[in-house]
């Protein structure tokens, strides 16, 4: 079990309140990932949930029960830390044994539990190395290795694939994924990379501000943000945002349309405008419009033979398109 | 970033030093600023009592004091002088690739794990003494005049002690510091086009501030209570031509028994410290920032 | 720089660096020549001093005459008793300041080292005065008491700057692997942290060997460490070359070998961790 509830978690460092009161539920077995700009909260909220930070007030439930006051080991949770922080002076094997040691089990089943682990996440070769003859991605492999002998009722990870580079990132983000389908246990997730969000959770949590501005899973979040943030937040790349006379005709203070609802035609469209930079990639060009309504980002799919300067003319898809009030709130 | 109950516990582990530093400063401070306000003789008991400020006005009115003041200045900066600069210069060519670095390096840096007692005596027997020294043998082979270098000049002699014994401590800690300087940097600063002369006043000298700052401050804390070397050479002398403020205190009140007078010089020596404290406190708070 | 040097300039710097090596070294150098001189040869002028035989007579003389020994094992006690005391009550501060920082923790690290900013006359009278009240004058537990408390801010500051580089996120680790304080203690914090405790008992063992103002206060005969029993060479002894080259060769060696090994601790050390 792993069910993981929040009510009205506040948190204050001094005068300053970086969580304002936070109700949330986490189920047993979801990938829930929280989301947001860096120094939005997300890691503290995630703190606060392994019990590395006291909440200033509020509760926190695992499985039922008040963990408000639980002791972070006494919580049955397992974290993985941005920097891995594995013991640099013991050996991967001692590493990943270092829980087990610590709840006193026999060693022949400590033994047999490592060895598990170690295979299922292909570190056998590697037990008797330190941390310091490791790889990058094999450090983050020992991190997670000593988070699954534990059993524990949820995984906790912070910014894990941070300190990667970008193919190794990809490779443990689908590791991470097979892993939440193996295990079947819940694994909270904290990034400011929203491909990550979107490519690996059950439910998204975006954060801004300490604030949680909306729940829901990856699709709800792309195709009905609650607001302008989340709107610019979740897609890749951003959504454009027109305001002035262009939204007004839509009754709306501003209206969003994300890069691949625009399409894109050399002799009749919406909007007239230049094309700027041009990025081809093979499998999609990506076009910077320069327009009366400034600067618009337009996916455009395959192969497209345009190029800086020429004449191009822009048609949103009516369907697609987002319309927010003065306060940046999404229109129905 | 913690919780409650860690902050409570590292409360509880700080204090003994804490308390025990406080005790050090405040207790014999306070005890001597209560001498330095007594008449108080170790040879005339029973001619204790209250003096008010006549401490202070016979330490700061002896001639002595002002000499004191000037050699203890001399002292410091010269020291610091010879080393950072000294030090800067040596650090720059040990940086540069020759044979037998390691080697070298412990040469260079075998001075300062020499006690002072030590130093002083053996440059003050084998190689000051004008009639056996090494100096002396030197200038005889080449027909010159031993120079009696404590007699003639005791305070140079000492800072020439002195400095010997820092300069490997300023050389090893520039050396450092040059050694973690970016090599890219240097090299961007070629590609701009800057010359030997201006990479190091525009590259390396900023880079090297640090250091030198913190050579300054730690020299100045150990320099300022430069003792034994003063004592196994000159005693102070000839006169009070080599007697620094530390060595005064010592003189009036240990030798001379005038206890209330060399508290007054010690609450007096703690004030100019503490001056000079402040300055450096300030300098290195800043450069510890970052 | 990856850069080839040229031959000739190496060889410029090889002669540059190594004259002014050995310029700096020789009196440490002639030092130990003269000791093993007999008195007679040691005041010849130095040309003549490399071709006379070398003894160990000096050495008997000064083991004979003022039992170097005892002096030798008081400079043990007195430096390393400072230090380890010292240690016990720096480690625990230096680590809740390192891994519990509050805002007052920087304030309380300048306010410890302005405390080393103290110059020692002033407090020399009472100190001198108390321990004479306390039979403490000439004993060795003063000393150690008296070097502890001066050595502390440097050795809480050395401590700190070590500790302060165990990232914070392993003990964190080790809080959600379920380790109470002690297991954090002995099987995560210190493993870690050895290296800089040893570092920093190496150092300041050298600087209270080599502490030469309340070594030479409060000590006389028989607490007297090494400094001290040097400093009694000062006349006229002290024109016996052999015999003061051969009392300082036996006072300075062991610490010349155990600065040689920690001569990188001394930097991050002394340098409070300011400069790497």
């Amino acid at each position: 079990m792993g069910e993981i509830v929040l009510k009205g978690v506040t948190k204050r460092f001094g005068d300053v309140e970086v969580i304002p009161p936070i109700d949330l539920a986490i189920h047993d077995g979801e990938f829930v990932v929280f989301v947001g700009p860096s120094g939005c909260g997300k890691s503290t909220l995630l703190r606060l949930i392994a019990g590395l930070e006291d909440v200033s007030g509020g509760k926190i439930e695992i499985d039922g029960k008040d963990a408000t006051e639980t002791a972070p080991s006494d919580r049955g949770l397992a974290m993985v830390f941005q920097s891995y922080a594995l013991y640099p002076h013991m050996s991967v094997k001692k590493n990943i044994a270092f829980p087990l040691k610590m709840a006193k089990l026999p060693p022949a089943e400590i033994e047999a539990k490592v060895q598990a682990a170690a295979k299922v996440l292909n570190l056998s070769a590697y037990l008797d190395r330190k941390p310091g003859q490791l790889s990058g991605g094999q450090r983050q492999r020992v991190a997670i290795g000593r988070a699954i002998v534990r059993s524990p009722e949820a995984f906790l990870f912070d910014e894990p694939l941070s300190n990667l580079d970008a193919a190794l990132r990809v490779n443990m983000r689908l590791e991470i994924s097979e892993l939440h389908h193996t295990l079947k246990t819940t694994m909270i997730y904290v990034t400011h990379d929203q491909v990550e969000a979107m490519t690996m959770a059950d439910k998204i949590v975006v954060l801004q501000a300490g604030r949680i501005e909306q729940v829901g899973s990856p699709l709800e979040l792309y195709r009905t943000p609650r607001n302008r943030f989340v709107a610019g937040f979740i897609g890749s790349p951003k959504m454009n945002f027109i305001e002035g006379a262009e939204a007004a005709k839509h009754g709306a203070h501003a209206i969003g349309i994300r890069p691949e609802h625009i399409r894109i035609s050399t002799t009749e469209g919406m909007w007239k405008g230049t094309v700027g930079v041009s990025e081809h990639l093979g499998s999609d060009t990506f076009l910077h419009v320069t327009t009366e309504h400034g600067l618009l980002n337009v996916r455009a799919g395959g192969e497209v033979d345009l190029h800086h300067g020429d004449s191009v003319f822009l048609s949103p898809d009516m369907a697609q398109l987002h319309r927010f009030d003065k306060e940046g709130g999404a229109l129905k | 970033m913690s919780t409650q109950a860690s902050r409570t516990a590292a409360r509880l582990m700080i204090s003994p030093a804490v308390i025990l530093l406080l005790g050090w400063m405040i207790v014999p401070l306070a005890m001597t600023l209560w001498f330095s306000m007594q008449r108080y003789n170790l040879l005339m008991p029973g001619m204790g009592g209250f003096t008010g400020f006549d401490n202070y006005s016979y330490f700061l009115t002896d001639p002595a004091f002002f000499d004191a003041i000037k050699n203890t200045l001399v002292l410091v900066l010269g020291v610091l002088a010879i080393t950072t600069v000294g030090g800067l210069l040596l650090a720059l060519l040990l940086d540069q690739p020759f044979w037998g670095q390691g080697i070298v390096r412990v040469l260079v840096i075998a001075p300062f794990f020499v006690m002072p007692t030590v130093s002083a005596l053996v440059w003050k027997n084998m190689f000051m003494n004008p009639v056996n020294g090494v100096f002396a043998h030197l200038a005889k082979s080449i027909g010159l005049q031993p120079y009696d270098f404590l007699a003639q000049s005791p305070l140079a002699s000492i800072v020439l002690i002195v400095a010997w014994q820092w300069l490997p401590f300023a050389t090893l800690i520039l050396l450092t510091a040059l050694q973690s300087l970016d090599s890219e940097q240097l090299e961007a600063a070629e590609m701009d086009g800057a010359g030997p002369i201006s990479r190091f006043f525009y590259v390396m000298l900023p880079h090297l501030a640090r250091a030198i700052t913190v050579v300054i401050l730690i020299q100045t804390i150990f320099l300022l209570s430069t003792f034994a070397e003063i004592l196994v050479t000159t005693n102070g002398g000839p006169g009070t031509a080599s007697t620094t403020l530390t060595y005064l205190v010592y003189v009036q009140s240990l030798l001379q028994f005038d206890v209330g007078s060399g508290a007054a010089g010690g609450i007096v020596a703690v004030v100019l410290a503490n001056i000079v404290a402040i300055f450096l406190m300030r300098m290195i708070g800043k450069n510890l920032e970052n | 720089m990856a850069r080839a040097v040229t031959p000739r300039r190496k060889a410029l710097v090889t002669v540059l660096a190594w004259t002014i090596g050995l310029a700096l070294f020789f009196p440490i150098l002639w030092t130990v020549i003269l000791s093993f001189k007999t008195e007679g040869d040691a005041i010849a002028s130095p040309l003549t001093v490399l071709t006379t035989p070398f003894t160990l007579e000096s050495y008997h003389v000064v083991q004979d005459r003022s039992n170097y020994f005892l002096h030798f094992w008081n400079s043990v006690v007195i430096s390393l008793g400072s230090t380890l005391f010292a240690l016990v009550v720096a480690i625990p501060a230096a680590w809740a300041m390192a891994f519990v920082p509050g805002p007052k923790t920087k304030d309380l690290l300048m306010w410890m080292l302005s405390t080393k900013m103290m110059p020692a006359v002033g407090v020399l009278v009472p100190i001198y005065l108390l321990f004479r009240d306390l039979g403490l004058l000439d004993s060795r537990i003063g000393l150690v008491v008296v070097l502890m408390l001066m050595n502390l801010p440097i050795v809480v500051w050395m401590l700190y700057t070590y500790f302060r580089e165990i990232p914070g996120e392993i003990l964190e680790a080790a809080r959600m692997d379920g380790a109470t304080l002690k297991d954090e203690l002995i099987h995560v914090l210190t493993p870690m942290a050895v290296p800089g405790i040893a570092s920093t008992l190496l150092l300041n063992v050298i600087l209270a060997w080599n502490e030469a103002f309340w070594t030479l206060q409060l000590t006389t005969s028989k607490a007297a460490p090494l400094t001290t029993f040097i400093a009694g060479y000062s006349s006229p002894e002290g024109l016996f070359y052999a015999k003061l080259s051969a009392a300082s060769t036996l006072a300075i060696a062991p610490i010349l070998i155990l600065g040689w090994f920690s001569q990188k601790q001394l930097v991050r050390g002394l340098t409070f961790g300011a400069v790497k």
